[in-house]
């Protein structure tokens, strides 16, 4: 308990990513928490990443973090332009109104 | 030991917490504020345990530039009145024991994983690029990214590329009945049309756009 290793981080890890996915399912009213919650499970394999590169001693795992920051960078920006785009056109970005798919 | 113990305590508690509010949270902007305290104590978990380079640029690509994209696109659409509650409503309440019990299952199925997890021996033999103990973190990240995963870095700045021509691409507006300055209409002028030489008579003037 008091010593902290690997499994503690891969644990936090875990939870992260479970509330993130509880965050896409629950979140019936605004699609900008749900990608938030993505935002969250991006974090979440983060720290996966970056603890197994620290206690391995293998720097790969932090290169990869980097990409993984990068892509989650230009995933916000593309899905809030795409937000933005259907607020302008529809008027609501309500998860339950968007049904133009009738999904 | 013990304040390794006590400062990943503390942290992984304020993230914890905190992302539980980013999903609970009645209001987005609180969200987003949540959101961003997140980042910060992950960021603090990844300086304290030896990631120096990817906890400062978690605090400024996360907190300094996605976090604000999200408050900014919270307060230019106005959703900050539109109430986020997801445990009232009928058509809602079907997706909440559907949410939760796969998101447990999710949980319970990565701490299996992790409970059986075993280190092989040669684990620590295969791994081609090892951190090297005798300079910072900053500097021996550098010194792979740059040579050995340069081309994947490359593609990375593709990556960011397409994304800013996407966004700007997506949300731009052509706005009508705005009085913009034409560059080619500028240029393309020729002193014949611009300019005429008259003969002015004295005590007759000229008239001028008759």
């Amino acid at each position: 308990m008091i010593d902290i290793g690997l499994g503690h981080y891969l644990t936090l890890g875990a939870v992260i990513f479970s509330i993130g996915v509880i965050g896409i399912f629950l979140n019936r009213k605004n699609i900008i928490v749900i990608l938030m919650s993505i935002e969250l499970i991006l974090l979440a394999v983060n720290i996966n990443l970056v603890a197994f590169s620290i206690y391995l001693g293998d720097l790969a795992g932090q290169v990869f973090t980097l990409f993984i920051l990068t892509v989650a960078a230009a995933e916000a920006a593309i899905g809030l332009a795409i937000i933005v785009v259907y607020f302008r056109n529809s008027g609501t970005i309500r998860v339950e109104e968007i049904d133009k798919l009738k999904g | 030991m013990i304040a390794h113990a006590i400062f990943f305590y503390t942290f992984s508690i304020i993230a914890v917490v905190s992302a539980i509010m980013v999903t609970a949270s009645k209001n987005t902007v609180h969200s987003v504020f949540f959101l961003i305290l997140d980042f910060i104590s992950i960021s603090c978990l990844f300086i304290m345990i030896g990631a120096e380079f990817l906890g400062m640029i978690m605090l400024i690509v996360y907190v300094g530039a996605v976090a604000v994209l999200f408050l900014f696109v919270v307060m230019m659409l106005n959703v900050a009145q539109q109430k986020n509650q997801w445990f009232a409503g009928q058509a809602t309440s079907k997706h909440i024991p559907v949410g939760l019990i796969i998101s447990t299952l999710i949980f319970f199925e990565i701490l299996i994983v992790i409970g059986g997890w075993k280190y092989k021996p040669e684990i620590f033999n295969i791994n081609n690029s090892l951190a090297n103990t005798s300079v910072s973190n900053t500097h021996s990240l550098g010194q792979i990214l740059y040579t050995d995963y340069i081309h994947v870095f490359q593609i990375s700045g593709m990556i960011l590329l397409v994304a800013m021509v996407g966004a700007i691409v997506l949300t731009f507006r052509q706005r009508s009945g705005l009085k913009r300055q034409s560059y080619i209409k500028q240029i393309s002028r020729e002193r014949a049309e611009g300019v005429e030489v008259l003969e002015v008579q004295s005590n007759k003037g000229v008239k001028i756009d008759d």
